[in-house]
C-alpha cells in the first residue's frame, strides 16, 4: 500500500496507515526523495503511529531515507513510535543513530519550526 | 488453539507471519510488549527465508510444560543452508545486503533459540518464548 504524502508549506508529511511490506518501504523512500526535490522541502515528518512492528529492515530503510534527505538540506523526523515497538527494537539491538524523533505529529512540527528559527 | 502454518515466499508473507504470531501470542497470554517482541523476531527470521532461501514456511504453535505456557516458532526452508552458524549469529555479519541483525536479534528477543542447518539441504530455526 502506497503511503500518502501531504504537502504543508515546505514540509512533507508521510502518514503511514497500515503495516508496510519491504517494497512499500522502499517505495516510500523513493516517493519522499522525489517529492522533496520537486517541492524544495525543508522538513519531512514520517508518522509511524500505525506501525505495530518495526523490524531491522523498516528501521534501516527509514534511517537511510533520513540521511539521504538531510543531504538535500531537509530534516526528517520520525514521529509516533509506539512504546512496545520501541522496546522490541532496543531488545533486537537496533538504534536510530542520529535520526530525529518526536512523540507525535504536533511535536514533530514544533521541532521542525524550532530548527528553522534564526539563531 | 492449534498450530498455524504460513508459507513464506513474497514480502507480504512476512506481514502475515508476524500478524499470525502476534495474535497467537496474545491468545496464549503474553501481555504488554511481549506479543510485539515475538512478532518482531518472526519478522526477522521470515525475511531471512526470503533473502537466502527464496521460500519456506513458518509454523507457530502454543506450548505447555506443566503450568508453563509458551509459544513455539519454527521457520523452515530448503535453501542453501548456513555454512558457519557461529558466524551467522554474530551481530553485523551478513552475506547479503542485510543489517546482519536478523538472527542474533531474533535470539535476543526470544527465550530459546536453535538453528539446525545443512549445506544444500536447508535451515530450520526453532524459537521459544515462555509467558
Amino acid at each position: 500500500m502506497r503511503v500518502p504524502i501531504l504537502k504543508q508549506g515546505d514540509y512533507l508529511i508521510a502518514s503511514i496507515q497500515a503495516a508496510l511490506t519491504d517494497a512499500d518501504l522502499v517505495q516510500l523512500r523513493d516517493d519522499l526523495a522525489n517529492m522533496a526535490v520537486r517541492n524544495r522541502a525543508r522538513g519531512i515528518i514520517v508518522d509511524v503511529t500505525a506501525l505495530d512492528i518495526m523490524d531491522s529492515f523498516a528501521l534501516r530503510t527509514l534511517r537511510s531515507t533520513a540521511h539521504m534527505l538531510l543531504m538535500r538540506g531537509a530534516s526528517t523526523i520520525i514521529v509516533g513510535i509506539q512504546p512496545e515497538v520501541a522496546f522490541a527494537m532496543v531488545q533486537l539491538g537496533l538504534n536510530l543513530g542520529d535520526t530525529m524523533t518526536a512523540m507525535d505529529l504536533a511535536e514533530g512540527l514544533a521541532l521542525l519550526n524550532r530548527r528553522r528559527e534564526p539563531r | 488453539m492449534s498450530e498455524t502454518r504460513v508459507a513464506i515466499h513474497i514480502d507480504a508473507d512476512i506481514i502475515t507471519a508476524r500478524s499470525v504470531g502476534r495474535a497467537l501470542a496474545e491468545k496464549i497470554g503474553f501481555t504488554g510488549s511481549e506479543p510485539v517482541i515475538i512478532a518482531t523476531a518472526i519478522s526477522e527470521i521470515a525475511r531471512n527465508i526470503i533473502e537466502y532461501a527464496k521460500r519456506g514456511e513458518i509454523v507457530v504453535r502454543p506450548m505447555h510444560q506443566g503450568n508453563r505456557r509458551g509459544i513455539l516458532v519454527v521457520a523452515k526452508d530448503r535453501g542453501p543452508g548456513i555454512a558457519d552458524i557461529e558466524l551467522a549469529m554474530r551481530d553485523g555479519y551478513s552475506t547479503s545486503r542485510g543489517s546482519g541483525l536478523g538472527l542474533p536479534g531474533a535470539r535476543r528477543l526470544m527465550d530459546e533459540f536453535n538453528i539446525d542447518s545443512k549445506i544444500g539441504k536447508g535451515t530450520t530455526v526453532t524459537m521459544k518464548k515462555w509467558v
